[in-house]
């Protein structure tokens, strides 16, 4: 650790070390509820709102370069393709002869997770887990940006 | 096939709203994606329209999911044939916005005009499409964000004032929104439209006039109906034209479209009800044109008789008869075409002279004397001079309004005849000041950071294009007066005999 580094007033070495402990945690939660949702609470939004929690963790200790360096792409990204997803998987019900957003489901016998019951509302809610943490970077990136000047 | 066709008004535009977001670095694509989506969206509401008239509503249940607990999509007469207008009206303000070149952003901001746009139409096909009263909600939701980033479109400093103004009563009249919705389902249990319509019979009287009210009161400040209309020329006129053109048009004909379904399905012949909104029509057109008549800024001039005149809506509704219903259809009809144009073209005189002032401003009938054309026509149509669309719309709103007989309602016609007399006095003095008089000076552009470039003296042709398309839309109403009116009838006759949307919606068991 330089000298400089040291004498930074704004750094914690109790935030950057607790945070670079749970941030990886957080995120893993946040995939959980996404696919919890279905049957237990949860689901894409609020999945979306806890691995949006961990960027902002992150967020706090290491700035906007941080969170560039963690998620290397733009923030419209996600943003644009979990709506497109989202909107394909509703309109996907008129292939199978359904009508707009109806909910279809296959089960699967897997070789290590045994029955697996799988919904068309699971895409529907991972296009909706993606439209909150692009959002959730967007409002980091740009909001992050003055607060930062 | 037509069940497919449904969704499709709300599906389309947010399909394309997300290919946009992720096409932000490419504005030509962002162009065809936007105009194939919205070309698509008009082409379905035709469809919808012409199956909705040969054969009635056509109802679609979100998800599978039966009537009173799913989301039903409605497409009945009334609801295709304004959203087949809005379209139309859409489409021609994206192409002009696209000629405008605010659509690409600037360099510090990422070019959000089409995802926005395209949700804000998505949001309008939503409310005008919906069976469902919260769904109603979340539609004006859709419709309220995207129409917040749009009317700061380029965040300097009287956009943002403005934007507050706007934001702060939106959100008042969601929060109020949001009550009703709960207040209706309390009553009655449920929040589809049409199971309400049935469960309200059985609610005490007090307690339906009062749920009748609240929403009179939500979607009163959406259609800036007096005296809740303080918002709407306050923060319009910032806007870039494209945007307050299509806000002008539409936003407030979707609030009187929201009064229109819920007064005449949920209800209906109260007494006091009508009578409420006779006095709030008479009082909508008068002070919204007297305040027209002050203003010195033409997109403010424009915005008074936006409030003016959805007055006259009002007054259809007022008279509770099929007559007056029918006037009221039509007049949303012609009042989403010409609103628009005028703003689109007073976008087009203010790219020229720079300034939207009434006294820095003269003479543009003889540096541009299509411009002074394009201006005319609808501004004459909006005073009602036959034998253009103002005249054809209000002809059959003052015959009901004589055939009632009423003394609340003859007083309604009497303001009413005056209120298109000062309308009249209003586009002239618009007229006079600018179009008139010695040329004046064309203004620089005062904020050239913005993305409304102004004061070139020159007209993009894509821009002329658009607006000419406009009020050529506009003149079509007049040619097409039969049928539209046959149309608007069979539309009211659908609005008072209630059986025929409630059976459709919760099938023909009840």
């Amino acid at each position: 650790m330089t000298t400089s580094e040291r004498a930074d007033p704004s750094r914690s070495v109790v935030l950057e070390t607790a945070v670079r402990l749970v941030f990886h945690t957080v995120l893993v939660f946040g995939v959980y509820l996404l696919f919890a949702g279905h049957n237990q609470p949860g689901g894409g939004f609020v999945g979306g709102l806890v691995a949006g929690c961990a960027f902002v963790l992150r967020y706090a200790v290491t700035g906007r370069e941080g969170i560039g360096r963690a998620v290397p792409v733009d923030p419209v990204l996600p943003l644009g393709a979990g709506l497109l997803l989202a909107g394909v998987t509703g309109a996907a019900a008129w292939l199978l002869d359904g009508q707009f957003l109806e909910s279809g489901k296959v089960e699967l016998d897997l070789p290590v997770l045994g029955v697996v019951k799988a919904t068309s509302a699971l895409p529907f809610d991972t296009g909706v887990f993606l439209v909150v943490v692009g959002l959730v970077l967007l409002v980091l990136r740009t909001l992050g940006a003055e607060a930062e000047q | 096939m037509t069940r497919v066709l449904v969704p499709l008004p709300v599906v389309l535009p947010l399909l394309a709203a997300a290919l946009n977001v992720l096409l932000v670095r490419r504005q030509s694509l962002q162009r065809v994606v936007s105009v194939l989506a919205l070309g698509g969206v008009l082409a379905t509401a035709v469809l919808l329209l012409r199956e909705a008239d040969r054969s009635g509503a056509t109802v679609v249940q979100l998800g599978g999911w039966a009537a009173p607990a799913g989301i039903s999509l409605v497409a009945d007469r009334l609801s295709t044939l304004l959203l087949a207008v809005s379209s139309g009206v859409l489409l021609a303000v994206l192409l002009y916005a696209v000629g405008q070149g605010i659509t690409d952003g600037r360099r510090t901001t990422p070019a959000v005009f089409h995802p926005c746009y395209l949700v804000l139409s998505a949001g309008i096909a939503m409310a005008f499409l919906t069976g469902d009263l919260f769904n109603l909600f979340v539609a004006f939701e859709v419709m309220l964000v995207a129409s917040y980033v749009l009317i700061t479109l380029d965040g300097n400093g009287p956009q943002v004032r403005a934007g507050m103004t706007y934001v702060v009563t939106s959100l008042v009249a969601s929060v109020l929104f949001v009550t009703a919705v709960g207040l209706v389902y309390a009553a009655t249990g449920t929040v589809n439209l049409a199971d309400a319509a049935v469960r309200l019979q059985d609610v005490p009287e007090g307690v339906r006039l009062a749920l009748g009210l609240t929403l009179l009161v939500v979607f009163g400040i959406k259609a800036a109906v007096f005296p809740l209309f303080s918002w709407l020329p306050d923060s319009y006129p910032t806007a870039p034209s494209p945007v307050t053109a299509v806000f002008a048009g539409l936003l407030t004909k979707v609030g009187v479209y929201a009064i229109l379904r819920t007064q005449t399905l949920l209800f209906p012949g109260s007494p006091v009800l009508s009578r409420v909104l006779l006095v709030l029509a008479v009082l909508t057109m008068v002070v919204g044109i007297l305040g027209a008549l002050v203003q010195d800024d033409l997109k403010r001039l424009l915005s008074f008789t936006i409030v003016s005149h959805i007055g006259y809506m009002l007054l259809g509704l007022g008279l509770a008869s099929t007559a007056g219903l029918a006037g009221a259809v039509l007049y949303t009809v012609h009042h989403i075409v010409v609103q628009t144009t005028l703003f689109l073209v007073a976008g087009l005189v203010e790219r020229r002279s720079g300034t939207g002032s009434l006294r820095r401003s003269g003479g543009m009938q003889q540096v541009a004397p299509v411009l002074a054309v394009l201006y005319l026509l609808p501004a004459l149509s909006l005073a009602g001079i036959p034998p253009l669309s103002g005249f054809v719309a209000k002809l059959p709103l003052l015959q009901a309004g004589l055939a009632d007989g009423g003394a609340l309602a003859l007083t309604a016609v009497a303001a009413a005849v005056l209120t298109s007399l000062l309308t009249l006095y209003a586009v002239g003095l618009l007229w006079s000041e600018v179009f008139w008089g010695p040329v004046a000076d064309v203004v620089p552009d005062a904020d050239r950071t913005d993305s409304v470039v102004v004061g070139t003296a020159r007209t993009p042709r894509l821009m002329l294009v658009a607006a000419a398309a406009a009020v050529v839309a506009g003149l079509a109403i007049p040619v097409l007066a039969g049928p539209l009116y046959a149309l608007s009838e069979r539309a009211a006759e659908d609005l008072v005999a209630r059986d025929a949307y409630v059976s459709a919606v919760l099938g023909d068991g009840r």
